[in-house]
This record gives C-alpha cells, sequence and structure tokens, in this order.
C-alpha cells in the first residue's frame, strides 16, 4: 500500500523517534503495563504505522463498502441510507403479554421483532408438561401450538415486519407461516430470519431433541424449503454470539460461525443445491464485547473471510452469495450485577462497536438482565441506546469511518489469520460436525473461558464494580426488578388445554404419523410439519414424533473440566 | 478413618431446561483445583436424580447451578427432595445462579446454605465449601462420641 522510499523514511523517522523522543519518556513516565493485550489474547503495540500493513493492498484487501471482499461493508452507502434494523429481543410471561410488548417497542421506534421463547419452548416441551412447572414464561414466550403464535402476532402486519425468530428447525417457522397462510399473506412477502443453527447449539445451549446429525439434517431442511416457497427469508443464522458466551476468544466466535456455516453449505451443495440460489440467504449472528476495537476488527475481518470462502472455496459466482450479513446483540455475560446501571454504558460501547463493524441489525442488552427479564423502563432504555447512536452521535454519516486506521488494518487482518488457522484445523479434523462430536470445539472454547476468567481474576482484565471500584457495602439495586407473575403459567397451561380440547382428532393424528414416516424417511419434513402445525399439533407432540422415528439426542459432556 | 484427610466430594449438576453450563464448568474446575472430587450430573437434573447421585455418590456437598427464571421453583423442589430422604437430608446444599434481590434471602430462610450469583469469586466458593463440610464433619464426629 505504500511505496519502499515511503516506508523506509517511515522506518528510519520512526528509529529517530523512538531514540529522541519515546526513549526519555518512558524512562520518566514508565507505561501503566509490561505489556497490552486485547481482551481476547492478541498483543496490541504502542502505536501502528504504515510498516504494519505494508504487505497489504488497498484495492484486494480493504476496497470499497458492496465491493468484494467486502471488509468495508455489504452495503455501499453505509448507513446512508438505511439504518441497521433495530429489534430488541423479546418474550415474556405469554403470548399475550408478548404481544404487548412488541407492540410497544414498535411504537418506541423499533424497526424489526426479534422473539426469543422459554426454555420448555426452546427444548419443544409444552407448558403443561411437570418437568417445566416454574419455567413457563420465565426466560422467553412459551409457545405450544399455532394458537400462541396468533396471539403473540396479533395486531402486528406480517407484510410489513421482519421477525427474527429465535429457535431450531422447522417447528416455530412452520407456526409463523401457517399464520401468514391464514392471513392471506404470500408466503413472498415474509421477512426474517429463523435462527437454526443446530451445530452452535449443541455446544453452548446443548440442543439434544435429535442426534446431532439428525437435528442438522432437519435445519437444512428448513433452509431447502425456504429457498423453494418463503424466497425472502433467511432461513439460517449462524451464531457465533453463543459461542462468544460461552467463553470464546474473538476469533474462535467468528471461525466457529463460519465453520458451522462451511458445514451447512456443504450439506446443502451435497443435496445438489446451487450455492448462489441459497447462499445469498445465509446470515449470522455475532457478539460484541467490552474490547471495542477487537470487536470492529472481528466484524471486519470475518466479512473479508466469509468473501473469500464463498467465492474461493465454493466457486459462488453471485456476489449476493459473497455477502456476510449479520445481526449483533451486545454481550449479555458482561453485565454485571454489581452497580448495574453500569450496564447501559457497557451496552453502549458494545453497541457503538457493532455500528462501526458494520452490523445490519442489533439488539442492544437492558440494564436489568442480572436480574431478571427486561422491564418495559430497561427495554426502552436499551432501544434509546441504538437510537442515540443512529440519530446523534454521527458515526452512520460515512461508510466504514475506521478503515485505514493501521491499527484496526492490523488486528483485522491478525483476527483474521488466526480465524483461518483454526478453521483448517477444522478441515483437518474432517469438518464442523465430525469437529464437535470429537468434543474438540468444545473442549478449545472451554480453554478459553478458563483463561478469560484466570484473567479476571488476576485484574488482567477489569470489570468496573467487579474486580475494582466495588461497592464497600451492600448496595440497594436502584433498578426496577420485572417479576412474572405465576398466574401467567396458570392461564398458558389452560389456553392449552382448550387449544387440545377443540382440535380434529383424525387430522391431527395423520398428520403426525405423516410426520414421523418423512423424518424415518429422510423426507425433507417441512410439508408434514406444517401441516402437524395447522392441525394444531403441540412442539411435544412434534417432538416425541422425531424422537419415535429418529431417536433422541444425548447431551454432549465432553467439555466439562479439562 | 481420618475423616480430615478424605477428599471433599461434591455433586454438581444444572437443573432447568436451559443449557448454559460455562458457570457450572468453571466452579467444577476450580473445585478440582482445589483438591476435592467434583461429580457431575449434568444438565436438565430432576430432584430425584440429585437425590440419588447424591446417596449413591456419597457426596458431602450438594451444588445447583442454575440459568433459568424458574430458579425459585426449580431450587426449593430439589431441596426438599433431599430433605425428605433420610440418607440425604444432611447434605448441605448450595445454588449458583441469576435472581431478583431478596429471593436469595428466601432461599436461605428455607435452608439453602449459599446463593452465588453473578460475579462470584470462584476462591470463595472453594472457601465457603471448605466451612461447611468441616463443620458437618465436627458434627458428625461429636454425634458419634
Amino acid at each position: 500500500m505504500f511505496k519502499d522510499d515511503e516506508l523506509e523514511a517511515i522506518r528510519k523517522t520512526r528509529e529517530e523517534w523512538e531514540l529522541t523522543v519515546l526513549g526519555p519518556i518512558m524512562e520518566k513516565w514508565p507505561e501503566r503495563k509490561e505489556e497490552f493485550r486485547t481482551q481476547s489474547g492478541h498483543p496490541v503495540q504502542r502505536v501502528y504505522t504504515p510498516e504494519d500493513i505494508a504487505g497489504k493492498s488497498y484495492v484486494d484487501d480493504i476496497g470499497f463498502p458492496g465491493w468484494y471482499p467486502f471488509t468495508r461493508g455489504v452495503f455501499p452507502t453505509g448507513y446512508r441510507a438505511n439504518l441497521w434494523t433495530r429489534r430488541l429481543i423479546t418474550g415474556l410471561a405469554t403470548p399475550e403479554e408478548t404481544n404487548k410488548r412488541l407492540k410497544f417497542l414498535i411504537e418506541q421506534g423499533q424497526t424489526g421483532l426479534n422473539i426469543i421463547y422459554d426454555n420448555p419452548t426452546t427444548n419443544l416441551l409444552d407448558s403443561d408438561n411437570p418437568l417445566c412447572e416454574g419455567e413457563v414464561g420465565r426466560d422467553g414466550v412459551p409457545t405450544c401450538t399455532l394458537r400462541d403464535m396468533e396471539v403473540v402476532m396479533d395486531g402486528i402486519d406480517m407484510r410489513q415486519v421482519s421477525t427474527s425468530i429465535i429457535h431450531s428447525g422447522p417447528f416455530i417457522l412452520s407456526m409463523y407461516l401457517a399464520l401468514a397462510e391464514k392471513r392471506g399473506v404470500p408466503f413472498e412477502q415474509l421477512r426474517g430470519t429463523l435462527q437454526n443453527d443446530v451445530l452452535s447449539q449443541y455446544y453452548t445451549v446443548n440442543m439434544s431433541v435429535v442426534s446431532l446429525r439428525d437435528g442438522f439434517r432437519l435445519s437444512a431442511d428448513v433452509v431447502e424449503y425456504c429457498r423453494k416457497h418463503v424466497p425472502r427469508w433467511n432461513p439460517i443464522s449462524f451464531v457465533g454470539y453463543q459461542i462468544r458466551e460461552a467463553g470464546s476468544t474473538a476469533a474462535q466466535e467468528i471461525a466457529f460461525a463460519i465453520g458451522s456455516a462451511i458445514g451447512y453449505t456443504e450439506e446443502l451443495m451435497g443435496r445438489g443445491m446451487d450455492v448462489d440460489d441459497f447462499a445469498p440467504r445465509l446470515s449470522f449472528m455475532f457478539n460484541c464485547h467490552n474490547d471495542f476495537f477487537e470487536e470492529i476488527c472481528k466484524l471486519r475481518a470475518a466479512r473479508r473471510l466469509w468473501a473469500r470462502i464463498m467465492k474461493e472455496r465454493f466457486g459462488a459466482k453471485n456476489p449476493l452469495s459473497w455477502l456476510l450479513r449479520f445481526h449483533v446483540q451486545t454481550a449479555g455475560s458482561s453485565l454485571t450485577a454489581q452497580q448495574p446501571i453500569n450496564n447501559v454504558i457497557r451496552t453502549t460501547i458494545q453497541a457503538m462497536a457493532a455500528v462501526l463493524g458494520g452490523t445490519n441489525s442489533l439488539h442492544t442488552n437492558s440494564m436489568d438482565e442480572c436480574y431478571c427479564l427486561p422491564s418495559e423502563y430497561a427495554a426502552r432504555t436499551a432501544l434509546r441506546t441504538q437510537q442515540i447512536i443512529a440519530y446523534e452521535s454521527g458515526v452512520t454519516n460515512t461508510v466504514d469511518p475506521l478503515a485505514g486506521s493501521y491499527f484496526v488494518e492490523k488486528l483485522t487482518d491478525d483476527i483474521e489469520a488466526e480465524a483461518e488457522d483454526i478453521l483448517r484445523q477444522i478441515d483437518d479434523m474432517g469438518g464442523m460436525v465430525a469437529s464437535l462430536e470429537a468434543g474438540w470445539v468444545q473442549r478449545e472454547i472451554v480453554k478459553a473461558s478458563n483463561e478469560y476468567h484466570r484473567k479476571l481474576k488476576s485484574g488482567e482484565i477489569a470489570v468496573v464494580g467487579v474486580n475494582m471500584f466495588q461497592d464497600s457495602e451492600d448496595e440497594e439495586v436502584p433498578i426496577e426488578i420485572l417479576r412474572i407473575d405465576p398466574a401467567h403459567e396458570r392461564h398458558q397451561v389452560e389456553m392449552l388445554r382448550q387449544v387440545k380440547e377443540r382440535r380434529d382428532g383424525e387430522a391431527l393424528r395423520r398428520a403426525l404419523e405423516r410426520m414421523k414416516e418423512d423424518a424415518a424417511a429422510h423426507r425433507n419434513i417441512v410439508p408434514s410439519c406444517m401441516e402437524a402445525v395447522k392441525a394444531y399439533a403441540t412442539l411435544e407432540e412434534m417432538r416425541n414424533a422425531l424422537q419415535e422415528a429418529l431417536g433422541a439426542g444425548k447431551e454432549s459432556k465432553d467439555a466439562f473440566i479439562c | 478413618m481420618n475423616m480430615e484427610g478424605k477428599p471433599i466430594r461434591v455433586l454438581l449438576a444444572k437443573a432447568g431446561l436451559d443449557g448454559h453450563n460455562r458457570g457450572i464448568q468453571l466452579v467444577g474446575k476450580a473445585l478440582r483445583d482445589a483438591g476435592m472430587e467434583v461429580l457431575y450430573g449434568g444438565l436438565r437434573i430432576t430432584p430425584q436424580e440429585v437425590v440419588e447421585m447424591s446417596i449413591q455418590e456419597d457426596v458431602d456437598v450438594v451444588g445447583i447451578s442454575i440459568f433459568s427464571g424458574g430458579l425459585m421453583t426449580i431450587i426449593p423442589k430439589i431441596y426438599h427432595a433431599l430433605q425428605e430422604n433420610e440418607a440425604t437430608r444432611h447434605i448441605p446444599m448450595i445454588v449458583g445462579g441469576i435472581l431478583p434481590p431478596g429471593d436469595a434471602e428466601t432461599l436461605k430462610a428455607m435452608g439453602i446454605k449459599e446463593i452465588f450469583g453473578p460475579g462470584s469469586d470462584l476462591e470463595d466458593i472453594v472457601a465457603f465449601i471448605r466451612g461447611l463440610v468441616a463443620e458437618s464433619r465436627e458434627r458428625e464426629r461429636a454425634s458419634r462420641t
């Protein structure tokens, strides 16, 4: 990027500066630490210069926004035409309460929905299962049947809204599609994202309804179905977020998410699909943690890495296939129960990193999440955080404003190289599914998590209010606490009972039977799942049908303590 | 038999339907590094399973990690199951998880020995367990003499 004589002049000047200016100053005022590192452990130099990116080509490695390899973003005008989608994770108590909260957030200026499900729903268990007692509506919205989806989306125009569904497999999406059909909304008009990344779920939230390989296949069925019938829907989102929350480094986060995306791409191409048909609809979800520049560089590195993998490894020709589009969630694990108001500030910095990293969609955590689900007040403040960044800060006026910073470009390169190295190791082990089955990925994450906590303990990583500037006395928590009334659980169980009573038993039995047959025969599961959903089958009934056909999965314990 | 020399045995498990196991992994490692024997009961453990494993493995302490909003339903169930069984009622139970202010006091009033929330120091957990076990072994010895 620089001519040799220029670099030579820079080197000479640097040496002179080190000798005459830096040296004496360092003697008088030594630096605070022997070495500086990013949160994930990358060494950070005192000063960066063109020497650090001398080998780079502006055109090939940095380039222009909306131009291969997309280091500077996927859209040529950045946020000057459209801001990112502001969508807050929502799901609480009952479908009725969740619907109210969604409408409140839309009224407050939210531009997309982002729906999270309670633990029973995530595990495909019904609200009336005794195993679920006390957990219905506590960490998300309970959704047992199509009826619950009808209530959640009541009064919300499915033609207008983009909906993110934090669930895997065909189940909840089938409910969404069945509801659209009922309302006469053509599938072509539906926009949104299904999380659906069973591979990263396997070792982060340890989902185990069916085996890893069966779950993988069923989620790929959804991608295949959506490409044929729901053209504007993103049928899968590769989740780096949870990997990071489980304790990984920044480079591991993007490497494992991209590893999962490579696994799905190979599976879908193996089914005879054209990469340029489905790749434009693959999406990603990343974390933004505390180390501001590391997070920005991670996002830039991920975009470039994916573009090259799609073009060079998979031979994708459609430029849309090269785009890594992603949602960011600020880091839940960075929030502290101590001095919870500080979480607003942490979240602001993390959200700013997401925006400077070019995110396409953003969730900001609420200050109270170390205690409870977000109160309305806390959720609104989280949304306002995004709106202040969007409308007040001015960072949206130009595209990728940090490009060309010697530090930012160098750290982008380093994270990309580290992620590439991890991806090579995954390839050597036979791909992501094999690496997971061997427990390698899990062990690598636990190692990183242990290292992170060692640094927290030693103070190498600072957390204000926790390992420094603690309050000496028991402080009163100055925030509103949302409590979920147990009456909501009883209401949900009663609603489920009424749905079960009203169903056509024969249609239900036939649909579940067909689902079982399709699963056993490895036919695409979505059509029979849709039929079951329309007959008001419950999640647990569908779970049972699948387990009868395929057997139950097991929890992955490989990574426990190493 | 020299009770003091016997390593402390801890059953660690995750209750509730969520799968977040980062916390329990860290605690498990810290306890092992401190010389304790850790038995891992896995995810989504039921009260009955806690009782069975506690007896089978002859543990000194039960530690339940839970990230679910159902904590205030699930933890009492496990505690009562331990209490109702003659063979396990003496085993102290501790909990790790997220909960609103005030709820920890409720659980402690019920008999849970301690609740370790977000940001807890692993060394504090190790020291607390050592204290608990020293106390119960002392009691056991006194009752024999």
